[in-house]
């Protein structure tokens, strides 16, 4: 008997290794594989048992269905998992194998496409390898959208005696997960990912900044490197070809703003994490000084699919100028979360109530906000707005990292706005000033407002104006999005507190 | 309150830091280490780290005050961190976070009296999709309440 659990952290936070133990009890010869998660989140811990060569679902499963689960008798029973609706509506082309695979099984990893996107780069030239992400449509996903082939090929072409490749798995954005899933659940796809770039831009040398929040990413990742090393897929030699990539994982120290590429940059330095100016950019002035690609975990993990599959393959998914496949993590409040990868286009509306089922609470939804903590919050009449780059923009929104927090109607948008500002406050590297102590202010203004004081709106308002222009980095610069479109879209709960107070 | 490695001594610190020292960017790799062992970053181990990588105490200082995870002195024996960010919030991590610390009578970065538990907030650790989360010593839980709180208190000593 063959039983496949996850041993990602969402699985893990839901009670996976007290199943584990109890399967281990009911059915002491079977052979339990940990996998990462299919990305159903409300249905973990999801156990699956093979049957046929086929793997049947049990989910959320407790201890106490274990016997249950063993003698297929369990009304957790969710049958095959292929066959779940969630599962037939995606494009699992980056999430292809997580939750699938083993992810510290290198022989797993191949039986199921992996290496041979990077064999087929091996074969090709610098100048092809930049061309084929560049005919991909690839942009990033750490947030900005900037196409990724464009910035390999400004590596590409600098001169320099070391040039590396930085992987910004910093992922501090609430209601984001992808980074951590993948990592956890399929790490050799991004190491693979990595030695491409490397291989493509003639750099030798990669890190991984990974965040200290996620333990368990940090662990397996570190152990895939060995794995990778041992088995000659890093190193000197990569996979026997005559051209070098090696890499390393960095820990993170808990600052958000080391997300940015510029402060990750001086942070992997063991410098302070504050912003640099740009330019020079990293691509020419980077790590140390030298030409760096700084990647997130999802452009460099979807690099190996669509080197096995080939660009034109990838950018067959779309729309618009957002080529490929969005990874999106459905949060919050919410009654079915998870990791959905999807073609971009689906609509907003679509992936809230549709895929995600509405609110957890049964409640109205009343704000989503996309794109992390400086993404703006979307009202219900936004939810046409098509998953997409450009699409976001025109509606005075970002897309972000891909994440969507769901909020029911009993939410206070005053207060999410104050977070806001509080939480730029918080984690401000200091450099500027609109965003050093505008922050501040900005809760002090916000606090100011929720006592009736009707004249401090318009002050916010300004004050949200020299944030946005002023800033260097989006910290700062973007804070305003999510309190404006609190204040634009939910005047009510502006106006209501200064009845409250009258 | 004491820390559990009062007994570290230059000598550990030196092979700590000397593991590291070449390293591209040794600095945080070397905090880390050092604090994994002592719970945070002594005084005693400064002039050891400038010494081996060339800085100024006064950048030595500036680095570690800017991470939220350095810690100048030792924490409880456990450290737990309560997510406060925006998903969390949607699913009621600010009241599992007031019922929280008012129950041991803490702010944030507050220590219990009898040293089990220090509590400390952290923006996101992942698990938007199944909060409020938290996180004790490295072990992640999901769908906190009130009920579990009680439990990892408990199971911390406090
Ligand atoms: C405050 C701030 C935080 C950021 N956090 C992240 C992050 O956690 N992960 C990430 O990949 N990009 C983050 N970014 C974006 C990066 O600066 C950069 O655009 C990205 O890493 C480039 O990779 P990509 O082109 O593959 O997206 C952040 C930007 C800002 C301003
Ligand atoms: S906007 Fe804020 S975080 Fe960004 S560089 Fe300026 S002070 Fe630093
Ligand atoms: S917002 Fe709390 S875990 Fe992400």
């Amino acid at each position: 008997m063959k039983i496949f659990v996850p041993m990602d952290s969402a699985a893990k936070a839901l009670g996976a290794e007290e199943v584990v133990a109890a399967l281990r009890v009911a059915a002491p010869d079977a052979e339990i594989v940990r996998t990462g998660s299919r990305g159903m989140i409300w249905l973990e811990p999801l156990v699956e048992v093979e049957i046929d060569g086929v793997r049947h679902g049990f989910g959320p499963a407790e201890p106490a269905d274990a016997g249950g689960i063993v003698d297929g008798t369990s009304a957790r029973a969710l049958g095959p998992v292929e066959d779940l609706d969630w599962m037939k509506r995606q494009s699992r082309l980056t999430f292809a194998r997580v939750g699938v695979i083993d992810p510290l099984s290198l022989d797993d990893y191949q039986a199921h496409g992996g290496l041979a996107g990077l064999r087929r780069a091996l074969g090709m030239s610098g100048q092809d390898i930049v061309d084929e992400v560049k005919a991909s449509g690839l942009r990033g996903r750490g947030g900005a959208g900037f196409p990724t082939g464009i910035k390999w090929q400004t590596v590409h072409d600098a001169e320099a005696p070391q040039k590396y490749i930085v992987c910004n798995a910093d992922e501090g954005d609430s209601g984001t997960f992808a980074d951590r899933m993948i990592m956890e659940g399929d790490p050799f796809t991004l190491i693979e990912g990595m030695a491409i770039a490397g291989i493509g831009v003639g750099a030798t040398r990669g890190y991984v900044y990974l965040r200290s929040e996620y333990p368990d990413a940090i662990a397996v990742m570190s152990r895939a490197v060995e794995l990778a090393r041992k088995a000659g897929m890093l190193g000197a030699d990569v996979l026997g070809s005559g051209r070098a990539f090696d890499m390393e994982i960095r820990k993170g120290a808990g600052a958000y703003v080391c997300g940015e590429e510029t402060s990750l940059l001086n942070s992997l330095e063991g410098k302070r994490g504050v912003v640099r100016a740009k330019p020079p950019l990293p691509a020419l002035e980077g790590f140390l000084g030298r030409p760096t690609v700084v990647n997130n975990v999802i452009s460099l993990a979807t690099v190996p699919v669509i080197f096995e599959k080939g660009a034109r393959a990838y950018a067959d998914f779309g729309l618009g100028r957002s080529r490929g496949t969005v990874t999106l993590q459905i949060a919050g409040n919410v009654a079915r979360g998870g990791l959905f990868e999807t073609g971009f286009g689906i609509s907003l509306g679509e992936v809230v109530n549709d895929l995600g089922g509405g609110t957890a609470s049964g409640r109205p939804v009343k704000a989503v906000q996309v794109g992390g903590p400086l993404g703006a919050y979307m009202p219900v009449s936004r939810f046409d707005t098509p998953i997409g780059y450009e699409e976001f923009d025109q509606n005075g929104g970002l897309i972000g990292h891909a994440g969507l927090v769901v909020f029911d109607d009993t939410t206070d948008m005053l207060g999410m706005a104050r977070f806001a500002m509080e939480f730029c406050a918080v984690e401000s590297c200091g450099k500027c000033t609109p965003c050093r102590i505008g922050a501040v202010r900005g809760v002090e203004t916000i606090d100011r407002i929720a006592e009736g004081d009707a004249g401090a709106l318009t002050l916010l308002t300004d004050l949200c104006e020299t944030m946005k222009d002023g800033s260097l980095c989006a910290l700062g610069g973007f804070t305003p999005f999510p309190v404006m479109s609190a204040v634009t879209q939910f005047p009510d709960d502006f106006a209501r507190q200064k009845e409250a107070a009258e | 309150m004491q820390s559990p490695n009062v007994t570290i001594i230059a000598e550990d610190f030196g092979h700590l830091i000397s593991e590291h020292r070449d390293a591209e960017g040794a600095l945080l790799p070397i905090l880390h280490a050092i604090q994994d062992v002592c719970g945070y970053i002594p005084d005693a181990a400064h002039p050891l780290i400038c010494d081996a990588l060339n800085i100024t105490q006064a950048e030595l200082h500036g680095v570690i005050s800017f991470y939220h995870d350095f810690r100048k002195k030792p924490a409880g024996r456990h450290v737990l961190k309560v997510c406060r960010a925006e998903a969390c919030q949607s699913v009621g991590g600010d009241a599992v976070a007031a019922t929280l610390l008012d129950r041991l009578g803490l702010d944030w970065h507050g220590t219990t009296h009898n040293g089990a538990v220090t509590v400390e907030p952290v923006y996101c650790l992942g698990l938007c999709a199944c909060g409020p989360a938290a996180m004790v010593d490295g072990r992640v839980v999901g769908r906190v309440d009130a009920a579990k709180l009680d439990a990892l208190l408990a199971e911390a000593g406090v």
